[in-house]
């Protein structure tokens, strides 16, 4: 199974298109689960649900094999701790799918740290959802850094 | 309250943050402190309660943003409740805007605040984050090369344990 997810803010109707159509081309009719976020676009050949909750959420990532979403950072991060490949589609605040580019820099950022595989256009998107042998990148822990925990605490009287 | 009492007192700290990202990055900085504070946490929607955490440490803010800013009166009156009930050492927040009405309402009610700009903010700190640091006790960016005069940098999300 296929997860393909748009976080909790907005829509992303271009993305979602372009990995419908990428979905009927899946071989064994792979299933995908798109999390749309209330768009205008229906998807075909995905099943689609607007929201979930965050244990939901969590069931779907855990059940994929590959895991494809906006550059969100809920997304990136939830597929590293679960040790999953994440291929991540940066939305464009040129095209109103933002309300900034931080998205393209977050994508960046994975790249420049190999933490993850970034598709900016479909023919990469189509070659990587295609690909049955991609694995994680990067894992990370379940928790944030110490230091940080420490310096938290450290502000406390 | 007799002062060895006080002193046995877990810090008591109001973890803050909207849904998704947010939430996730609030989760994975308190989980780093279990056993070390007590957390309150507030969110904004009744399913985002964190496994495990009782109904009377949970408390709903209303959502908004640029496309219903009126629902920001609503989300401060509920941000000074909040913080009048749970009394906090300190409150922390990972954003994004309800976060925001819940450190001011924490800092006119006197209590420390810190604000933790989200991870995905690699290039600049959030419009949210560059207020929260003219007001909050203390202000986080998780990208070194981001930290200023009034931002530091002590860590991020990213830990590999």
């Amino acid at each position: 199974m296929v997860f393909v997810t748009i976080g909790t803010q907005e829509p992303f109707d271009r993305f979602i298109k372009i990995v419908d159509d990428i979905a009927a081309s899946l071989p064994d009719n792979e299933e995908v689960v798109a999390q749309i976020c209330h768009g205008q676009y229906q998807p075909r050949h995905m099943k689609a649900v607007n929201r979930v909750s965050p244990d939901e959420f969590d069931n779907l990532m855990r059940c994929a094999r590959l895991i494809v979403a906006h550059a969100g950072m809920g997304t990136i991060l939830t597929a590293m701790q679960m040790n999953k490949p994440i291929v991540v589609f940066p939305r464009k605040a040129s095209l109103g799918e933002h309300r900034n580019d931080h998205q393209t820099a977050t994508a960046e950022m994975l790249m420049e740290r190999g933490w993850a595989y970034v598709a900016q256009d479909a023919e990469s998107l189509h070659t990587l959802m295609h690909n049955h042998t991609l694995a994680p990148k990067h894992t990370i822990g379940t928790q944030a850094s110490p230091e940080l925990a420490e310096y938290i605490l450290s502000l406390i009287p | 309250m007799s002062s060895k009492q006080k002193d046995d007192r877990m810090p008591r700290i109001l973890a803050v943050a909207s849904l998704g990202g947010h939430r996730i990055q609030l989760l994975r900085i308190t989980s780093a402190m279990a056993g070390r504070a007590d957390v309150v946490y507030a969110s904004t929607t009744v399913d985002a309660r964190p496994d495990g955490v009782a109904d009377d440490h949970y408390h709903v803010i209303a959502d908004f943003s640029r496309r219903n800013p009126w629902l920001i009166i609503k989300a401060f009156a509920q941000a000074w409740r909040i913080v009048g009930r749970v009394r906090p050492d300190l409150v922390v927040t990972t954003g994004a805007a309800p976060g925001l009405m819940v450190l001011a309402a924490a800092r006119l009610r006197g209590r420390r605040t810190l604000w933790i700009d989200s991870a995905a903010n690699v290039q600049q700190m959030s419009l949210s984050g560059r207020i929260a640091s003219r007001i909050s006790s203390a202000t986080l960016t998780q990208w070194p090369h981001l930290a200023n005069k009034r931002v530091q940098y002590h860590g991020n999300v990213f830990n590999q344990k």
